[in-house]
């Protein structure tokens, strides 16, 4: 389990390949990467703030959580911060399990709980305009989908 | 007790700093909204709306009811967009 934030950027191929070479009881290695969209086509760049005392310790606790709950054997997390430009990699998590369902729901959960709980505020500016994104009502009905699965299992 | 407070993103604008240092006796963290906003405008309008306000105290994600006692560090901030 690893988690990193950093300004700078880093490269997808790189971290999918070193991550799946330490693997050593794993069928399947799921990847998602999150890129800075221009809805408009006339972003400039986005800007995403972030609580540094408190985002590290919040990926890693997501991390640990998706672990044990998917029975992961591995799990990364990289999130940036700062000015990015259309295009570029914002985040990515990469999970690997025995089997697919597992590798897929891990990396799924784990998204969930970024786009929500994890300390980063993104800011779209163009040449006329700077708007903070607005939280979506769906991410936190994602949120709360886990829950209940979580609670139909018990019971 | 002295607490120190963040701000981020819209809040942080409003308010027009991202950190302080402040001397208060406020019991939870609404009591400490509510001293802030008697302050000055950029506090009113940043707190306008509290269903638009998340809080952390000491780091941990938390909520309006919470008690103050013995914390270093709470801050405001809207709900979180990161992935």
């Amino acid at each position: 389990m690893s988690a990193r934030v950093q300004e700078a950027a880093f490269d997808v191929a790189a971290e999918v390949a070193a991550f799946q070479s330490a693997l050593t009881q794993s069928g399947a290695v799921v990847s998602f990467t999150g890129v800075v969209r221009d809805d408009t086509g006339s972003l400039d760049y986005m800007f995403i703030e972030h609580y540094p005392g408190m985002t590290l310790a919040a990926l890693e606790k997501f991390a640990n959580q998706a672990t044990v709950k998917f029975g992961l054997e591995k799990v990364l997390v990289i999130h940036r911060y700062g000015r990015l430009q259309p295009g570029e990699e914002i985040m990515m998590v990469v999970t690997a399990a025995r089997h697919r369902k597992d590798a897929f729901a891990g990396a799924d959960y784990l998204m969930d709980y970024l786009k929500s709980r994890a300390p980063f505020w993104k800011k779209e500016v163009s040449q006329d305009s700077a708007t903070w994104v607005a939280a979506k009502d769906q991410d936190e009905a994602a949120l709360a989908e886990w829950s209940l699965k979580s609670a139909a299992k018990e019971s | 007790m002295t607490v120190d407070i963040l701000y981020f993103a819209w809040v942080r604008e409003r308010v027009g700093l991202s950190q302080e240092s402040y001397q208060t006796s406020a019991a939870t963290v609404a009591d400490l909204i509510a001293e802030l906003v008697a302050r000055d405008e950029g506090y009113s309008a940043a707190f306008a709306d509290l269903s638009a306000i998340c809080v952390a105290v000491d780091q941990e994600l938390s909520d309006l009811t919470a008690p103050l006692a013995d914390c270093r560090e709470v801050a405001f901030f809207p709900p979180m967009t990161g992935g």
